[in-house]
């Protein structure tokens, strides 16, 4: 975390204003993403901006909040939060940016910040003297085989040394940063090997030794009509890399951060190897026996992964439904509760009628108002006449112990059954949702 | 060791031509046709049977998380998101394909959207990398000219791409944080569940993809899962980008097969570490979020998911940073650990407060001016960060320390002798290089 704020008032301009051709760029950009999404667009409209005039102003920020249709904290959170948006006026000439990390660390960074520092100013983001350079020490900018290197406006400068980097300081200085040629600056081509590359020196060419045309589409179509179809097609199955098979039997991979690197390593090797046996495999990892699932793997022939792909699946469905069958040790899933119970009837009898909005309700979202027509409930009224044993009722099958008191879904329903929103709001004091 | 004609990126360094013309030149969208009308679960099962897993850092089997969106449409729109927001230490081989073999990627993305029943897909680039985006972006443009892609493209499957942007956050590289970020909102991770599969961007079922995973697909097919399979060992198969930065005579980025010992690839594809083996210190083998591997360990170290594991660290994503007995190790890791801290999105307390206080204690273990006791404090603090946070930048935080710590206590506790040696008797200290 940085702390970042906006620029002293006595530097903010008063207006800000894309250039036509930004403004037609902008109207392009906002237009590409799905409609009422253009929200997205805050970031490259904020670059672009900054593009323009060196730096983000308040009035940058207040002037692309509206352009979006956003609340003006909303784009100064994004402009606050991403480290790129410069909130203060940058040299004239050059804005300076030395990659200090490790890989740039290792091979010399540190002594391009000294130049910084002797020929531009003392401190990172501050003007020199005329107001023509600035710089900035930034984390990784991700040309680390050509390290050290800077990043001046849109171009890179790499595999600098100490001199080569005043000479270019100097040039950018005296307003000839264009005689300079970014990238690598020693005899190298981008990322290969100096002095040569090691690799590609054959003619690529178009021929492919080992072409395989793809079978006929009737075959490819058959295993899909085959698959038992979804249980729940109003929601998609939520299966997950942490609710691959593997993960199943280990208890102990509870601990949250496990989720992404360690979980899914795991999950990884364990499926790979479920690939060439899936049920023992499977069986193993059930009971948490992981090293010796190590030797399941063997020779894996990639003719049989194929075959025992759909094998897969499948029994990534069955782990999925054990799981629901003992909710009391697994994490809660989202597991529709009608097929949890067999199919048997819904809980209570829907009535009659179109249903009404279930998602005004706040702490309802599209999934759990799906479960809550599974269950019967499609109206405001039904809702707000809950009893004590309804609740129990609702939430068990939820998997959801406490949510409807906590986010008082009673009031909020009865509201809402008695006037609809204009009632809600006249209640609550705002608008459902 | 991996022959020309088994490469995929066959313009990795962009001495060919990058365009549409060099790239169908060079073989690409080739037969894209066949392999978009055999369907969804053939394209699936041939990147199943390649073995092919995510080049992203994790490791997960590719077509196994295809396989996690859902099966039938529920009226919802799919989204494949392709993740180019590549941030690690030490890594940067999503540059070059966005650079320089971009039509990999197009043509990839259309393949896997076809896998997924996605007629959108994002591709998602970091905010530093401005000339990649440019060069992604003309390719994109280019693909639409010649009807590859797009609505009613000579294919038979829609697809649109955007080509987004990020503004310099490392934490925007986790998939959920990702998706906040193109949503246009402060890049932090959301809790999982709901996974991005049920639930990802504008909550729709959305697959995250590396660049390189999603690049690789079309030669995939082109020549066969199996022979994609047939290269490196079981469980690790295909070839991957290795991006070796640090203390070696000449630094790279190249396509190898996975299985191969780093000394191989060190002494054919970088000319051998600054002077010499013996001089070798320790090794990052995948991006700075691995821990550090000595290096006598790592010589005879094979580069792959499983080779790496049994050094007690990881592949990662093949970012490989070398570090000669010159280096100053604790300062090196100390510096990772002022990247966490900059870099932390500010969600959780442990991350956040534990960031900034891991980066204190090593600041002042650079110079020695510690207590042995604190190593062991250290290492402890770090237990309580990793596994407590919502995403895994606060695991990526700690296991730098402790693999420092592990491997290199020795160091960090001379380091501290020294400075008490060096103070006089009332306790001053006169200041000693820490260098």
């Amino acid at each position: 975390m940085v702390a970042r704020r906006l620029a002293d008032e006595s530097v903010q301009p008063a207006a800000f204003a894309f250039t036509a051709e930004n403004a037609k760029w902008a109207e392009w950009k906002i237009g590409l993403y799905p409609t009422g999404r253009q929200q997205s667009a805050v970031i490259p409209l904020l670059m672009r901006a900054q593009d323009q005039d060196g730096w983000v102003s308040r009035a940058t920020i207040e002037t692309i909040a509206d352009m979006l249709g956003m609340a003006y904290i909303r784009v100064l959170e994004v402009a606050t939060f991403y480290t790129q948006f410069q909130l203060q006026p940058v040299g004239s000439r050059a804005h300076i940016q030395v990659c200090g990390t490790t890989p740039c660390m290792l091979r010399g960074a540190g002594d391009l910040i000294d130049i910084c520092k002797s020929k531009i100013h003392p401190d990172s983001h501050h003007l020199n003297a005329d107001g023509t350079m600035s710089w900035e020490e930034v984390e990784c900018a991700g040309a680390c085989v050509n390290a050290p290197m800077v990043t001046i406006y849109h171009d890179t400068y790499e595999d600098l040394t100490a001199e080569r980097f005043e000479e270019i300081v100097d040039a950018f200085a005296a307003g000839k940063g264009d005689t300079i040629k970014p990238g690598p600056q020693i005899d190298r081509l981008t990322s290969a090997a100096e002095g040569g590359r090691t690799t590609l020196l054959e003619k690529p060419s178009a021929k492919r030794t080992k072409f395989v045309p793809p079978p006929p589409p009737a075959d490819a179509a058959a295993p899909a009509a085959a698959a038992p179809a979804p249980t729940t097609a109003s929601k998609p199955k939520d299966v997950s890399e942490e609710a691959a098979p593997a993960l199943k039997g280990t208890p102990k991979g509870a601990k949250v951060s496990q989720a992404k690197a360690e979980g899914e390593r795991k999950a990884a090797n364990a499926s790979a190897k479920a690939n060439g046996k899936p049920n023992k495999a499977m069986r193993e990892d059930a009971t948490g026996a992981e090293s010796k699932a190590a030797k399941v793997d063997g020779g894996k022939a990639p003719g049989k992964a194929t075959k025992a792909a759909p094998a897969v699946g499948a029994t990534t469905t069955s782990a999925a439904k054990s799981k629901a069958a003992k909710p009391g040790k697994a994490a809660p899933t989202e597991v529709n509760p009608v097929a949890e119970k067999g199919g048997s009837a819904p809980l209570f009898k829907a009535p009659k009628g179109v249903p009404d909005d279930l998602k005004l309700i706040s702490g309802v979202g599209p999934v759990l108002e799906s479960k809550l027509h599974a269950l019967g409930i499609t109206k405001w009224s039904q809702v707000a006449k809950f009893t004590a044993s309804d609740i129990a009722k609702v939430e068990d099958s939820l998997s959801f112990k406490g949510r409807v008191a906590r986010d008082n879904w009673l009031a909020q329903a009865a509201a809402l059954a008695k006037g609809g929103e204009a009632e809600y709001i006249r209640v609550f004091g705002k608008k459902p949702r | 060791m991996l022959a020309d004609k088994d490469r995929i990126f066959t313009n990795l360094y962009g001495q060919g031509d990058w365009t549409l013309e060099g790239a169908r030149a060079r073989g690409a969208w080739v037969g894209t046709k066949e392999f978009i009308d055999a369907g969804r679960d053939w394209i699936t099962n041939e990147v199943k049977a390649s073995g092919l897993r995510g080049r992203g850092g994790a490791g997960f089997p590719t077509a196994l998380k295809w396989t996690f969106m859902p099966k039938v449409n529920d009226g919802r729109p799919h989204y494949l998101l392709v993740n180019a927001d590549e941030s690690e230490p030490g890594t940067c081989k999503d540059r070059d394909i966005l650079r320089h073999d971009p039509h990999h990627l197009v043509e990839g993305c259309l393949l896997a959207a076809r896998a997924m029943d996605a007629h959108l897909a994002f591709i998602y680039v970091r905010g530093e990398f401005i000339r990649e985006r440019q060069r992604l972006e003309a390719a994109v443009e280019q693909a639409y000219e010649a009807k590859l892609i797009g609505k009613d493209n000579i294919h038979g499957w829609d697809l649109d791409i955007i080509v987004h942007h990020g503004a310099g956050a490392y934490i925007c590289g986790e998939e959920t944080a990702l998706m906040e970020s193109l949503e246009g909102k402060k890049g932090q991770p959301r809790l999982k569940p709901p996974f991005p599969a049920g639930m990802g961007v504008y909550g729709n079922p959305t697959t995250v993809n590396n660049v390189e995973s999603i690049a690789v697909v079309p030669e995939i097919l082109r020549r066969s899962g199996a022979w994609f399979a047939s290269i490196g060992r079981a469980n690790n198969t295909g070839t991957k980008l290795m991006c070796v930065s640090g203390h070696v005579n000449k630094p790279a980025t190249f396509e190898e097969a996975m299985g191969v010992t780093f000394e191989e690839i060190i002494e054919k594809h970088c000319g051998g570490i600054r002077g010499g083996w013996d001089n070798l210190l320790a090794v990052i083998p995948g991006g700075a979020s691995v821990p550090c591997v000595p290096g006598e360990k790592m010589r005879n170290a094979v580069m792959d998911f499983d080779g790496l594991r049994e050094v007690g660290s990881s592949l990662g994503t093949a970012a490989v940073i070398v570090m000669d007995k010159q280096t100053d190790i604790i300062k090196a890791i100390w510096r990772l650990s002022a990247f966490y801290k900059h870099e932390s999105c500010g969600q959780c307390t442990p991350c956040r407060e534990g960031t900034g206080w891991m980066m204190r204690v090593m600041e002042r273990m650079v110079e020695g001016r510690a207590q042995k006791r604190e190593i062991d404090m250290l290492f402890e603090v770090t237990k309580q960060i990793e596994g407590h946070t919502i995403c895994a930048l606060g695991d990526a935080a700690a296991w730098p320390i402790q693999g420092l710590i592990r491997n290199f206590r020795h160091v960090i506790e001379e380091r501290i002798d020294q400075y008490t040696y060096s103070s006089t008797s009332d306790g001053a200290v006169p200041s000693i290089a820490a260098e």
